[in-house]
């Protein structure tokens, strides 16, 4: 495999020799000496468009516990500030000869087209609205910490599904481990067409009661300016996940950061069938078996390859 | 093609484990500093150290810790192996024993170039700091690419470069023996 | 009358004898090997292969096994002159068209400065007479800098040369500016040709609103954001009596508003181009913005109704939207890339490899639908017959070759076929009587040649 650009580039197999390797990574986080040397001297540049804590600390730690040298651009105050062209920025960097690019960025297809203008392995941490395809897996992976396994679970994703790559990403990984999917959420914001992914679609909470995990998402108040829903008051209303909505054999998942109030409870953000903080410890250990996977196993452009 | 020859069979391994377990015991006498514990290095190392754990259990009080390690990513040829031919081990390193002024026993079933051993070292090193660490293994091939030499050793088995040592489990592979033979793939960067 | 077409006169007039081509051009009714002789830029003779002999000073041709088709018009290019030139400019823009096999081209105004003005317009017209290969028309906009607020000075442009009025580039929003737009028509006539868009639905918008923009997570365009403004720009066209064109029609919605239109006796016309008879959206999945155009590249359905009318002649003519953008400006994410494919020199080619070799088409239609846009503007149609002007083309259907493996004659490359292989490519152009194109031994890099 030389890039994660979409969930799409891993099929079941090759999601659960990820997921495995993540336990072993996980084992390693435990230590007191929370590193091994499985990528030492090489280097990974996180390039980052969007702002980002959560995405970005978790890949920049993983490839510190890889012992990897990490360099971390983010948008604000860099060049690409001044107008620099993505390629650009992207063709700069090769003078540090990265064996990995992290890319986040506005819009979509960027880590693709980054992966063309380098010779380093490419991940995508999220490219527009299309894909955040280390999200999905670290998301399958909690799930598979906590039951075992995803065959035949039946997952709702709830919120502004329109808009969000977290979610693209989840219904397809979701379905590939055997998973199926129902996304929900305000008809204003479930996109037309969504079905053709694999998923049921509901413009209702009616019928959540049936699932075994709700996965909610990020409700962002631009939306109300965009009218896409008339006011906070009545998404919370009709769509918030609360104790009262919660049935109490149901697991709660977010990819965070969460709205208080607003797509969740906070009742429900605090109990013990919110996976939100395993999802976040989920993140580092994930992140270093993909960078393994990636980069363990690929030469140097000036090494030759033994026999 | 000349067939597998058999070195030690099953009973030969049992009788082999036996005498490396008194040796274990006699090298380490208690009140000597650092009490010893037992760590295999996965896969069949840590089959091999399970065996020699129950052996010495018998000999010794109070019971000696047991411990494995997957040297995966300690490896220094990781650029050259494709991680995706190669299934992960779950829950494979596991020392769950505080490593500090312990005398760590390896244990391993083939010794060739030593670089395996130099990654567990390593490896152990990251937990803490053992007080000495001595290394048994059922086979030694010769061979070594590093200053690395075993405190135990089950079997000395001379072999050329183009040869391969099996050890056979019953644990992993169903069987027991220690069998001599043709390279089956291309020399890559061995034990 | 006043002058429409402009091109540089330094080009001689063509003296040219082409042997043995396949001559088909459907309005003549012919559809055999012919030998043609070219005189002084008309077309002299036409006879039995092999009969004609070579004047003195003319060129012999070989056509064997090659085809002689009416040079196509292409009523909607976009040559960047004014104000954008390092994307394409008069010379490099008609040269890519005379390599498409076109022997006259109409250009759109949305320039910087927009060609809203008599000033611009003569300008432009001068320039195209030391750098247009083929015969160039011009159309002025309707509105002032194209923001759909001021009507231009439609009577004075029309008399300066314009061959009508478009704000293409952008719909006309507001229906009362077009009203008033299409009642000027009957003091200055001018067809008035009309992007379809109604940007409250179109909206932030990339692509074809559908399942594969579900599937990527980007805004999509719904096809109807194009039909409701064709349905209300006919609508005003049949109370106005007003003689108007809708531009490169995308959808099946589309198709059916402008049929409806005409069986009501509005006076509209249709165009489809190249890439939306031949792809569909799904082509986005790649991310590639070659494939990004406005309107968008839709579903299959939708292509399907585009064959069917083109066909059937609702649509009468094919135009390309040739429009040319540079490298770096589309070789960014998919969302920031600027809108629009190059097309004149794989409008042939594509249309042929891709609709008429599986049989989706007849060849006939295609040269019909090629050369049928100038009329459309009052423009006479090139027709292969004894005493007519010289436009025609040579085209070798017979061999492939890789669109892009030689460059492009265009100064852009931001071709939605790049690197297909395609069948029918251009060897020669006549337009206006003049030798405005023929092949090179360079340029003719093929796959698997004889």
């Amino acid at each position: 495999m030389n890039h994660l650009i979409s969930i799409d580039d891993l099929d079941r197999a090759g999601i659960e020799r990820i997921l495995d390797r993540a336990e072993s990574f996980a084992e390693v986080s435990g230590r007191d000496i929370k590193k091994v040397p499985a990528l030492r001297g090489r280097t990974i540049v996180n390039l980052f468009y969007e702002a980002s804590t959560r995405t970005s600390s978790s890949f920049e730690l993983a490839a510190k516990r890889l012992s990897a040298d990490v360099v971390s651009i983010r948008s604000a105050g860099s060049s690409v500030d001044k107008g620099e062209s993505l390629r650009d920025t992207v063709q700069t960097l090769s003078a540090y000869d990265p064996a990995a690019i992290v890319i986040r960025s506005p819009y979509a297809g960027a880590a693709q087209l980054v992966a063309r203008w380098t010779d380093a392995a490419v991940i995508n941490a999220g490219d527009g609205k299309h894909e955040h395809p280390t999200q999905a897996l670290l998301d399958v992976f909690t799930l598979r910490q906590r039951l075992g396994s995803l065959e035949d679970l039946n997952i709702w994703i709830v919120g502004d599904v329109l808009h969000s790559r977290v979610a693209r990403s989840d219904i397809l990984a979701f379905q590939r481990m055997g998973a199926s999917v129902t996304v929900c959420g305000p008809p204003t914001l479930l996109p037309r067409g969504i079905e053709a992914l694999g998923c049921a679609a509901s413009p209702t909470l009616d019928g959540i009661s049936e699932a075994d995990v709700i996965y909610v998402l990020r409700m962002q108040h631009e939306r109300m300016q965009e009218s896409f829903v008339p006011s906070l008051r009545e998404y919370a209303e009709r769509y918030q996940i609360g104790l009262g909505r919660l049935q109490p054999n149901q697991l709660l998942m977010h990819p965070g950061p969460v709205n208080r109030g607003v797509e969740l409870s906070a009742d429900a953000i605090d109990s013990p069938q919110a996976l939100i903080g395993q999802q976040v410890k989920a993140g580092v250990a994930v992140r270093m078996a993909v960078l393994y996977e990636l980069l363990a196993g690929r030469p140097a452009a000036h090494m030759a390859v033994a026999a | 093609m000349s067939p597998n020859t058999v070195v030690l069979d099953r009973d030969g391994m049992r009788r082999t484990l036996v005498r490396i377990a008194h040796e274990i015991v006699e090298k380490n006498p208690p009140g000597e500093p650092g009490q010893i514990a037992i760590v295999g290095i996965q896969r069949r190392g840590a089959v091999l150290a399970r065996r020699l754990h129950t052996l010495t259990s018998e000999l010794i009080e109070p019971t000696v810790p047991l411990g494995f390690v997957d040297i995966s990513f300690y490896r220094d040829d990781l650029r050259l192996r494709d991680p995706s031919n190669a299934a992960p081990v779950v829950h494979a390193t596991q020392l769950d024993f505080p490593v500090d002024g312990r005398a760590i026993v390896i244990v391993d079933d083939v010794l060739y170039t030593g670089r395996t051993v130099r990654a567990a070292i390593d490896e152990i090193f990251d937990f803490g700091r053992p007080a000495r660490v001595q290394l048994a293994v059922l086979v030694d091939r010769g061979h070594r690419e590093l200053p690395i030499r075993p405190d135990y050793v089950g079997k000395n088995l001379p072999t050329a470069q183009d040869q391969r040592v099996n050890v056979r489990v019953e644990e992993i592979d169903g069987f027991e023996e220690v069998t001599i033979g043709p390279a089956a793939e291309p020399r890559r960067q061995a034990a | 009358m006043t002058r429409t077409m402009f091109q540089r006169t330094d080009l001689p007039q063509a003296d040219l004898l082409i042997r043995a081509a396949h001559v088909l051009d459907p309005r003549t009714d012919l559809d055999e090997p012919r030998d043609i002789l070219i005189r002084d830029g008309h077309i002299a003779e036409l006879a039995s292969p092999g009969t004609l002999t070579a004047p003195q000073n003319a060129t012999t041709i070989d056509a064997t096994g090659k085809h002689a088709f009416p040079a196509f018009v292409d009523p909607h290019v976009h040559l960047r002159t004014p104000g954008q030139e390092y994307k394409e400019n008069l010379d490099t823009g008609t040269a890519a068209a005379a390599a498409g096999g076109f022997c006259a081209v109409i250009a759109m105004p949305n320039t910087d400065p927009v060609v809203d003005d008599v000033s611009v317009l003569r300008s432009l017209v001068e320039a195209a007479g030391r750098q247009a290969r083929v015969p160039t028309g011009f159309l002025a906009s309707i509105t002032l800098g194209l923001r759909g607020q001021e009507l231009t000075e439609m009577a004075a442009l029309r008399d300066a040369g314009a061959l009508g009025f478009t704000d293409d580039g952008k719909p006309v929003t507001s229906a009362g500016m077009l009203r008033k737009a299409l009642q000027y028509q009957r003091l200055c006539g001018g067809v008035i040709a009309l992007h379809e868009e109604d940007p409250a639905l179109s909206g932030v918008g990339v692509m074809h609103e559908g399942p594969v923009s579900a599937r990527l997570g980007m805004a999509g365009i719904p096809s109807l954001s194009e039909s409701t403004m064709v349905a209300r720009d006919a609508a005003l066209a049949l109370y106005e009596d007003a003689r108007v064109h809708v531009q490169h029609l995308s959808c099946v919605e589309s198709v059916e508003a402008l049929a409806a239109a005409r069986a009501q006796g509005a006076r509209v016309s249709g165009e489809a181009t190249p890439h939306h008879l031949t792809m569909t959206e799904d082509m986005i999945r790649t991310l590639d913005s070659r494939f990004k155009m406005n309107p968008p590249l839709r579903a299959q359905s939708d292509r399907r109704a585009l064959i069917d009318a083109l066909r059937s002649g609702v649509i009468e003519c094919i135009a390309t939207d040739h429009a040319p953008h540079a490298r770096h400006e589309k070789e960014v994410p998919f969302e920031q890339a600027p809108m629009g494919t190059t097309g004149l020199e794989t409008a042939f080619p594509a249309l042929f490899t891709e609709l008429v070799m599986p049989g989706e088409l007849e060849l006939e239609v295609i040269i019909e639908r090629m050369t049928a846009g100038g009329a459309l503007y009052g423009l006479p149609i090139p027709r292969i017959a004894p005493d007519e002007p010289a436009n025609l083309t040579l085209i070798d259907l017979g061999t492939q070759f890789e669109v892009g493996a030689a460059g492009y004659a265009s100064r852009s490359a931001n071709c939605c076929f790049h690197g297909r292989t395609l069948y029918g490519q251009v060897e020669l152009t006549v337009a206006a009587g003049r030798l405005a194109f023929q092949a090179s031994a360079l340029t003719k890099q093929r796959l698997g040649a004889v």
